[in-house]
């Protein structure tokens, strides 16, 4: 579904200094996978979503979608970002539809889906409401369902609990699993929480900073559908303790 | 009030020199119609002025945050109509326009403009760049992207340049009666004054602070009917 291949990318600062985001990426992601991308900051994860988006474009390499090149933002693709970006001065509901508005394809059976999508994360009854109204957690849940309301088959999320307290965060960390479960979609979930990328996903990519690369790819076995009560079992355990290895043991190795 | 009243009439202060607030009440009232027409005029002259600079800052701070080079051509330009007294472009202008309304709307659009095209273009390239994202994610057009991503997000900005444009639109509309005129608040401060009613002219100028006052609250209200989120907007960013 989503293949980079050998992709690189460099970014030219103010200074004119030339820094290497992302070096050398290769990575297959299945159709209706779910894959976290962990790392330190600096890794290059938000940078690799952000080419998946074609919000950037690559310095080396090519990322395709379904086969074609990724050039341009694509109408398949829906995005979270790590704050929910919801626009001040519309309503919760034009806000969910704000992407079908831009596209030109807003009609009657978009509404009728942001509504159902609405009543999917438990936000019915706040559709006139105005994201000041709400609090963070639901504002992201409404972040959501605007990144679904196009119907993507690809569904991108930049760190998008990363700004919710810890109890809010494992209630959308569930959610989103029982919405995965619902309308099945290929997802690259990037997130700084080892836990949190060992619960959801399918495969987690560990990813080394500076250059960013993939240090490795872990299979997470535990059977669906998950809650945190799994974190328990021995498959979660192996595999986080495998991805702190990753992160935190090569991070030792260069001396600090 | 009452203290100024007082000392006016305890020490005797001459009215030429500051006026009782009585005396200023008294002169003023006698003139009641001639006065509101003057105000009247001075009203017309500051809204006309104030609408010229809104309609022209707009399209300008669009230009303006539109391209690098852009804003560097015409910035210079901009600053050189900020630069040059306008008490001093007044009576040229007369000469250009003729002795009319227009050189007052001018002189006043003159005045008010500059904070206007700032606080717009200010409002229009601190959009943050998520949103810039979400509209690019969603393919929507430069135009698009324009309309309903970065004017809305610069609604705030635009009311605090009103804000500032409309009580500098009332002095503009005054320099330019002071310099040609045959009615209007600042004028009948030049006359008035002139022929020694000095009372009149205190009057006229309460009259000016209060108009200015009013036009402002005008502002304040439109915005809080219209724009309710970008008073809170407004209220996160002070």
């Amino acid at each position: 579904m989503i293949v980079l291949d050998h992709v690189g990318k460099t970014f030219v600062t103010r200074g004119g200094e030339q820094v290497v985001a992302m070096s050398d990426v290769s990575l297959e992601v299945r159709r209706n996978e779910f894959v976290c991308l962990v790392g330190p900051s600096g890794c290059g994860k938000s940078t690799l979503l952000r080419l998946v988006a074609g919000l950037v474009a690559p310095t080396g390499g090519t990322v395709s979608i379904a086969g074609t090149k990724v050039i341009e933002p694509r109408e398949d693709a829906g995005i979270v970002f790590q704050a929910p970006t919801l626009l001040p001065w519309a309503s919760i509901l034009d806000n969910v539809l704000f992407p079908l508005d831009m596209m030109g394809k807003l009609d009657a059976a978009g509404r009728a889906r942001a509504r159902e999508l609405l009543a999917l994360v438990g936000l019915s009854g706040f559709e006139s409401k105005y994201p000041r109204e709400l609090s963070g957690g639901m504002q992201q849940r409404a972040g959501i369902c605007r990144a679904l309301v196009h119907e993507p088959d690809i569904l991108l999320m930049d760190e998008p609990f990363g700004a919710l307290d810890a109890l809010t965060r494992e209630e959308l960390t569930i959610e989103l699993m029982r919405i995965w479960q619902e309308k099945p979609k290929t997802i690259l979930f990037v997130t700084h929480s080892i836990p949190e990328a060992v619960l959801l996903a399918d495969r987690v990519v560990v990813m080394s900073a500076r250059p960013g690369r993939v240090a490795e790819i872990i299979d997470v076995t535990l059977p669906r559908p998950r809650d945190f009560d799994m974190e328990a079992r021995h498959e979660f355990q192996s595999a986080t303790r495998r991805i702190r290895e990753l992160i935190f043991g090569n991070r030792s190795t260069r001396g600090h | 009030m009452l203290l100024w009243e007082l000392i006016c009439r305890v020490f005797k202060v001459p009215a030429y020199l500051v006026p009782a607030p009585s005396a200023i009440w008294v002169d003023t009232w006698k003139l009641a119609g001639q006065v509101s027409m003057h105000t009247l005029a001075t009203t017309q002259t500051t809204l006309l002025g104030f609408f010229a600079s809104l309609v022209v800052s707009l399209p300008l701070a669009v230009l303006l945050t539109a391209s690098p080079m852009i804003a560097n051509a015409i910035y210079p330009f901009l600053v050189l109509t900020q630069s040059i007294p306008k008490v001093a472009l007044a009576p040229i202008l007369v000469v250009i326009f003729g002795s009319n309304e227009l050189p007052r709307v001018v002189v006043t659009f003159l005045v008010a403009f500059f904070p206007l095209v700032l606080s717009i273009a200010a409002g229009i390239t601190s959009v943050p760049p998520e949103l810039i994202e979400l509209g690019r994610a969603c393919r929507a057009s430069r135009w698009r992207e324009l309309w309903r991503i970065r004017l809305p997000y610069a609604v705030p900005f635009i009311f605090s340049g009103l804000k500032a444009a409309i009580t500098l639109s009332v002095v503009g509309a005054v320099v330019g009666e002071f310099v040609n005129a045959d009615k209007g608040l600042g004028y009948l401060i030049v006359t008035s004054t002139a022929f020694f009613q000095v009372p009149l002219a205190w009057g006229s100028l309460v009259l000016l602070s209060l108009l200015g006052i009013i036009l402002f609250q005008a502002v304040v209200i439109i915005e809080q009917v219209f724009f309710p989120w970008a008073v809170d907007a407004d209220k996160q960013a002070v």
